[in-house]
């Protein structure tokens, strides 16, 4: 892989970019690989990018039935942060916040990870009982963050209506300088890029019709380009990870929601942090490009179609006017949808299956890219040792079984 | 100024309504009738904005939506700016104020002109993931320039002066465009007196009609259009929207539409008839069947320099000569691969400026329009194409060369023609966005060439978007489909009301296949040859991207952002996906299309959430005492949508009360003499039927099988997992029926989860559930002289300590208004909880005062409420839980009756491993080791305070309150273990460096033995 730079970009512009090299090879599939990945979103190509760089296993298939990056690393509103109140999505989250500090080093890749800061705020006295609890946990685990009162708020966001004429007016908020957002389609790429330097096949427009079970044990998978084997093979394909569960014979506790989401038209810098109001539910951030980037909740019905309901669109632009009353004559230009699968918990599953050497990385719900360096790094170790890692060990579909659940539901009370 | 380049006659603006406008600071005049777009033109203003990335001149491209360039801020004060308007769709307006959005210092002398023109080489596609990595600490700061660097418009800085309207709409079809198949249908499905709307985003219905050459019933076709809408406005079952934009097409038929009510009078919403008036209204339509005449959008053709101001489509040509008599140029050239094109340059030449060249890249065209040409003695060039413009701010020429397209090669000699305006075409793309936006994908037709709609279930194309461009089909189609559309809807009517107009076919030949023109030079080293203006996105980009590996098309319009613009790459889309194709070696369809999304053209944000910001954001809801707390100067708390007192601060020697102040006052008039609250906000449920007692078995975690009629019993309400969900008392009302109280805020969710359960779980089950929250006041009176107060508002009710005991309820009168007493108390103290219906209610609470005030009756909010349930170790659902908390992890496991005949909502998951562990988070009491220290809620608990971070974190303060009446700071708290761990010294670390230290009790810290309540 030749390293990018700015005088690479010089010496590309001497000979008219004639001479740039593929990111990543288009290659004919293996019959067999050490490892399969199905699914090459942010999450698969992460894990096959720490396989082949932690652990050394680089005969790798990441297979996608569609183009990398695709699903919901496509679809995303872009929002990183690791304030989480349990100590086992606390760890998760901080994990995978290191990794993107220094990310787009680690892959020689402009993923623009942009620390801009992310505040959550606080509209009811509950709210801001939460936001302490939250911050304190944040504290003694080390991760930065601090409580706000309406004021600081202001001083942050001098453009949001932290008045007392709201209908909820803002009473405070959480505050995590270290948090931001990234160019999601970057993440995809770099990962993809830097995992096919290392011999990861990275087959596209590859679709996974069954899996090879024999006696309890995975030994690999069928496809629309002829079955291709191997021992292990994680199943990292939010939106579609209930039905790869239905070919491997089980279920898994997921629903699959329609998430959409919604952009302005590019607009001068304007707001220059994440505000996420999940009691008022709305959040928005402006993009490099200028866009202003806006989200909510899912769509309360479950189903595989890529869009959702007008209502939620309305409900969602009723709460950013709101917050943001000058936005009231800014356009939207686009809206979209992609597919979630949420747990019960509204944790992540990343564990073993009842099928023996198969893995699965899925139920991210509303909140999976900012998680992408983490997740891939620790289903990785998983798939590596052939044993959790201790980080993902929390996050085995056994706690529904014992009841050791990871609610976040209820106590982050922060929708993404 | 003079509007040098409007014709002496013609178009269909109004000559005598003169209108001034202000643009980029400089008094302009125009027309009625003209948009801003054709007004900047009239005046021979070329540049109206600085592209996005190489900062290059740009001018209008083209007449409609599919405008890239001409993006305005538009707005005379800071209130009422909108940015990124574009002026090929904002009508003129006296006193209309704009500005370009990009240019610096201005758009004529542009600064950072000059670094796109020196950089423009070393910004590929995707430069900025290869760069700015170093040093990583920098990243801000670049990010800080390129931010500032990109965007468009700006947001206004003031709120919105205006208001917008929903409108809920239902309709038998929906006619999407008003050309001529639109009309034509519109008309048909009217006059069989069928429910019809119609819409077009045009400031004029007609569509392609309005600078159109056809004639229809030997008549000019606009006399056909309005002699239509004369008819169609006359009629009752038809409502006729224009300016009004089909934006989103959803799942059933459900599409909105956006109708701008006042964009083209002025900034801002002007009343009308002295009534004040919305800006714009959003239609919500659900139509039986759409009927989808959106027409086309002609396609650029991709040559060098084909962005420098003169370049045009010759569509828009035709539009600014025939609709407002604005020919924007001298000397034209047409570029074309099609017969219809040639319209453009007979216009030009009719408006008496000069044709320079037609260069056609079919090799022998014919037709009736070439024919036109051929006999005016326009040079016609065939064979061949514009593969280079010449100019920096205008059009100065064209270079023109034979071409063989279909090897993508020049082979013939460059000739440059002198001319100012370059007209291309390479083709008509059929408006597919609506109908892709339903998730259907669209079907290429290698005809015409171009995407057409694909299938939606109850909606039918009709007109130039099916791909058949002649005006005789587009009537034809437009009847046909009514006809059918009725038909299938039973309608059997006689469907040969209206025939189709009389026209005279033109013939046109067929077109060829040309998108990226070929240039003497390979695509990398030409001259730049823009497929998306708007975004800079060129073939030579295209092209890089293929080479670098991003072959889907998803992958192309990401890395290079074609088709990201405000107009989602109506001009650049198909061409992008032709030059991938190329490069790929593969067919178009096999390139396949992005998907379109929702919205077809911009909306804004106000028009989107309508009615419901500010005060209809979310309702307020008050009690019926709200008028009496607001008169005693209650501050509130918003608890769901209710407004609470939250506590009543008194005025003493002209100082008021602090919260603390005040609720310390409050909460010793309960401990000592008698308070008041108005608990009016809890949840109330009615429930009855044969089956109603066997449900509440299943939804509480407690038994009711013995629950006798007059008594109450406190229910804890899991989620199947396990954890506490809700709480609240239910009264035996009669044998079938019960009242069941929840939290404040969780009223509306518990009756959800009743019904989930009862609807979809256990249908067999006889019970219905009644939402009476509204309808019952509740007064909870309280404290040791609760009962000489109630004595003397009653007299049919026996208030005895044993007749009416702890948990009864009776019904009787009080100040004279029948009403239902409960004998319970979430105080601790001596307690009557009055429900009285609400309409009667502060007849009652003003007695109660009458009477009480010499008992000094305290009214109390929610803080004080809080504050006396916490000295009682009563817990509140959602503060001191949090779905991580079972009933045992409150020490309320005298409240499950595990030995209940039925598997009542989570006792399967209470008997999980986890749920039965011992160091599970337990509810418990917290005496800080200074009494005066109030700790933090939310603070969290540590066994050993100097451990390193990451630290053992083993629970936290869910409540934590001043007693007055203990003297002392207390708090509640989850203590992993806590249960055992009685006496027990925990810290809490505070953000502030202090630790705090407390001690672990029970968390009953007043009468342990509950004989203040029983008095």
């Amino acid at each position: 892989m030749k390293r990018y730079s700015g005088f690479g970009l010089v010496k590309h512009a001497m000979s008219h970019h004639e001479n740039w090299e593929r990111q990543w090879r288009n290659p004919t599939p293996k019959k067999q690989y050490d490892v399969i990945i199905v699914g090459g979103g942010g999450h698969g190509l992460a894990t096959a990018y720490y396989l082949a760089k932690v652990h050394g296993i680089t005969n790798v298939a990441v297979i996608e039935k569609g183009w990398l990056g695709g699903g919901n690393t496509a679809r995303n509103t872009t929002i990183v942060r690791s304030n989480y109140l349990w100590d086992e999505a606390a760890a998760l989250f901080e994990h995978s916040m290191k990794l993107w500090e220094g990310l787009s080093q680690d892959l020689n890749y402009n993923v623009m990870f942009s620390q801009r800061g992310v505040l959550n705020l606080g509209h009811t006295l509950q709210d801001m009982r939460d936001i302490q609890r939250r911050v304190n946990a944040n504290r003694l685990n080390g991760i930065d963050g601090e409580v706000l009162d309406a004021k600081g708020v202001q001083d942050i966001v001098p453009i949001l209506d932290c008045s007392k004429n709201a209908r909820y007016p803002v009473m405070g908020a959480s505050w995590q300088p270290r948090a931001g957002v990234a160019r999601h389609d970057a993440v995809a790429w770099g990962y993809a890029r830097a995992a096919d330097s290392m011999g990861v096949d990275l087959l596209q427009n590859t679709e996974v019709t069954g899996f090879k079970i024999r006696d309890g044990r995975v030994h690999g998978v069928h496809t629309n380009r002829g079955d291709i084997e191997a021992k292990t093979v994680g199943c990292v394909a939010a939106g579609n990870s209930g039905v790869l569960a239905k070919m491997a014979g089980f279920k898994l506790p997921l629903e699959s929601h329609p998430l959409q989401a919604l952009v302005s038209e590019p607009l001068k810098p304007i707001l220059d942090t994440v505000v996420m109001s999940n009691h008022v539910h709305g959040y928005v951030s402006q993009s490099d490009k200028g866009d202003l980037v806006i989200g909510a909740g899912i769509d309360g019905y479950v189903g595989y179609g890529q869009r959702g309901s007008y209502t939620t669109i309305e409900h969602t632009l009723q709460a950013i006017v709101e917050m943001f009353p000058i936005f009231s004559r800014v356009r939207m230009n686009r809206q979209w949808g992609g597919i979630v699968d949420t747990c019960p918990d509204a944790s992540p599953i990343i564990s073993a299956t009842p099928v023996k050497g198969m893995f699965f990385n899925c139920g991210w719900g509303t909140g999976g890219f900012k998680a992408i360096p983490g997740s891939g790094h620790v289903f990785a170790a998983t798939l590596a040792k052939n044993e959790a890692h201790p980080i993902a060990a929390p996050f085995s579909i056994d706690r529904f079984n014992s009841g050791a659940l990871v609610d976040e539901h209820g106590a982050a009370g922060v929708a993404h | 100024m003079t509007q040098q380049n409007r014709l002496a006659n013609g178009g269909l603006i109004d000559r005598k309504r003169q209108l001034t406008f202000t643009y980029n600071g400089k008094r302009y005049t125009g027309y009625e009738g003209d948009t801003l777009a054709s007004a900047l033109l009239a005046n021979g203003v070329d540049i109206v904005n600085r592209s996005f990335k190489y900062s290059r001149p740009r001018g209008v491209v083209a007449a409609g939506a599919e405008e890239p360039n001409a993006l305005v801020q538009l707005g005379a004060t800071e209130s009422t700016q909108v940015p990124n308007v574009r002026a090929t769709q904002q009508a003129l307006y006296e006193g209309l104020v704009a500005k370009s959005t990009n240019g610096w210092p201005n758009v004529q002398r542009d600064l950072m002109g000059m670094v796109g023109k020196m950089g423009g080489s070393f910004m590929p596609p995707g430069f900025y993931y290869k760069t700015f990595m170093a040093p990583a600490s920098m990243w801000m700061t670049y990010e800080k320039y390129i931010r500032k660097g990109a965007g468009l418009g700006r947001s206004p800085t003031e709120n919105d002066p205006d208001t917008y309207d929903h409108l809920h709409q239902h309709c038998d079809v929906l006619v999407i465009g008003a050309g001529p198949s639109g009309l034509m249908a519109a008309l048909s499905a009217g006059r069989r007196g069928v429910r019809v709307i119609l819409c077009d985003e045009q400031e004029e219905m007609g569509g392609s009609l309005l600078d159109s050459r056809e004639l229809i019933n030997s008549q000019p076709a606009t006399r056909w259009v309005s002699d239509t809408l004369d008819e169609l406005n006359q009629l009752d079952n038809v409502t006729v929207l224009s300016r009004t934009t089909a934006h989103g097409y959803h799942d059933h038929n459900f599409v909105t539409l956006h109708e701008r009510r006042t964009e083209h009078i002025w900034d801002r919403a002007t009343p009308a008839n002295g009534r004040p008036q919305v800006r714009s209204r959003l239609h919500r339509v659900r139509a039986k069947r759409v009927i989808l005449a959106t027409g086309t959008h002609e396609r650029p053709l991709v040559y060098a320099n084909n962005d420098v101001p003169g370049n045009m489509i010759a569509g828009a040509i035709s539009s600014y000569i025939r609709r407002y008599g604005v020919v924007p140029g001298n000397s034209l050239v047409l570029s074309t691969n099609n017969d219809h094109a040639y319209r453009t340059a007979l216009n030009w030449h009719e408006a008496g400026r000069k044709v320079v060249a037609i260069v056609d890249a079919r090799p022998s065209p014919k037709g009736t329009l070439v024919d036109q040409a051929r006999a005016l003695d326009i040079r016609i060039i065939s064979g061949s194409a514009v593969i280079e413009g010449k100019g920096t701010n205008r059009v100065s020429g064209a270079c023109v060369a034979a071409i063989d397209p279909a090897a993508f090669k020049v082979t013939g000699k460059v000739e440059e023609l002198e001319c100012d305006t370059i007209a291309s075409s390479g083709g008509y793309s059929p408006v597919v966005h609506l109908s892709s936006h339903t998730g259907t994908r669209p079907q290429w037709n290698s005809e015409i060439p171009a995407f057409v709609p694909g299938e939606v279930k109850g909606m039918t194309p009709v007109g130039s978007v099916t791909g058949v461009f002649d005006l005789k089909t587009a009537f034809d189609t437009a009847l046909s489909a009514i006809d059918h559309a009725l038909e299938e809807a039973g309608d059997t009517s006689s469907s040969k009301v209206t025939e189709a107009p009389q026209v005279d076919a033109i013939q046109e030949g067929p077109c060829c296949a040309l998108y990226q023109v070929p240039h003497t030079k390979t695509t990398l080293r030409a001259p730049k040859q823009f497929v998306d203006f708007q975004n800079d996105v060129t073939a030579s980009a295209i092209e890089i991207a293929t080479r670098e590996g991003f072959e889907s098309i998803e992958h192309v319009k990401r890395y290079t952002a074609l088709g990201f613009g405000t107009d989602q790459g109506k001009l650049g889309n198909i061409n992008g996906m032709a030059i991938a194709a190329r490069i790929l070696n593969r067919s178009i369809p096999e390139v396949g299309t992005t998907v379109f999304r929702p919205n077809y053209t911009p909306v804004t944000f106000g028009a989107i959430a309508g009615r419901h910001c500010r005060d209809l954001f979310d309702p307020e809801r008050y009690t019926a005492l709200h008028q009496w707390h607001v008169e005693h100067g209650a501050e509130f708390e918003d608890v769901g949508q209710w407004k609470r007192p939250w506590y009543f601060p008194k005025t003493v020697n002209g100082k008021k009360e602090t919260l603390d102040e005040a609720v310390a006052r409050e909460c010793l008039a309960v401990r000592e003499k008698i308070g008041i609250l108005d608990a009016s906000t809890l949840g109330k449920i009615d429930i009855q039927g044969p089956d109603a007692r066997e449900f509440l078995n299943r939804v509480y975690t407690n038994k009711w099988a013995k629950l006798a009629p007059g008594r109450v019993r406190y229910g804890l309400m899991c989620k199947d997992d396990g954890m506490l969900m809700d709480d609240g008392t239910t009264s035996c009302l009669a044998e079938n029926h019960f009242l069941m109280t929840t939290t404040t805020g969780g009223a509306a969710g518990v009756l959800e989860w009743l019904e989930v359960w009862h609807q979809t779980e256990w249908p067999e089950l006889d019970v219905y559930f009644t939402s009476v929250t509204d309808h019952w006041a509740t007064m909870t009176v309280t404290g040791p002289d609760a009962r000489k107060l109630m004595e003397e508002v009653t007299t049919d009710v026996d208030l005895d300590r044993e007749s009416f005991k702890f948990m009864d309820w009776k019904e009787g009168t009080v100040a004279g208004v029948p009403a239902r007493i409960f004998r319970i108390s979430f105080t601790g103290e001596l307690a009557y909880e009055i429900n009285i219906q609400a309409n009667y209610a502060m007849k009652v609470w003003l007695e109660l005062f009458d009477k009480g005030e010499k008992y000094g009756l305290t009214p109390y909010g929610t803080e004080t409420m809080h504050v006396l349930r916490a000295e009682k170790g009563l817990i509140i659902a959602g503060q001191d839980t949090d779905g991580s908390v079972t009933p045992e992890d409150l020490g309320l496991q005298w409240a499950v009756g595990y030995d209940k005949p039925f598997e009542w909502i989570g006792k399967r998951a209470l008997t999980r491993p986890d749920t039965s562990r011992k160091d599970r988070k337990q509810f418990v009491g917290l005496k800080p080791k200074d009494a005066n220290v109030v700790l933090e809620e939310g603070a969290q608990i540590v066994l050993d305070p100097n451990q390193s971070i990451p630290m053992a974190m083993v629970g936290h303060v869910t409540s934590s309150y001043y007693s007055a009446h203990l003297k002392r700071g207390i708090a509640l708290a989850v203590v992993k273990g806590g249960h055992e761990r009685m006496g027990e010294t925990v810290y809490l670390p505070m953000a502030d460096g202090k630790v705090h230290e407390a001690e672990i009790v029970s968390p009953v810290f007043l009468d342990p033995k509950w004989e203040r309540q029983n008095v």
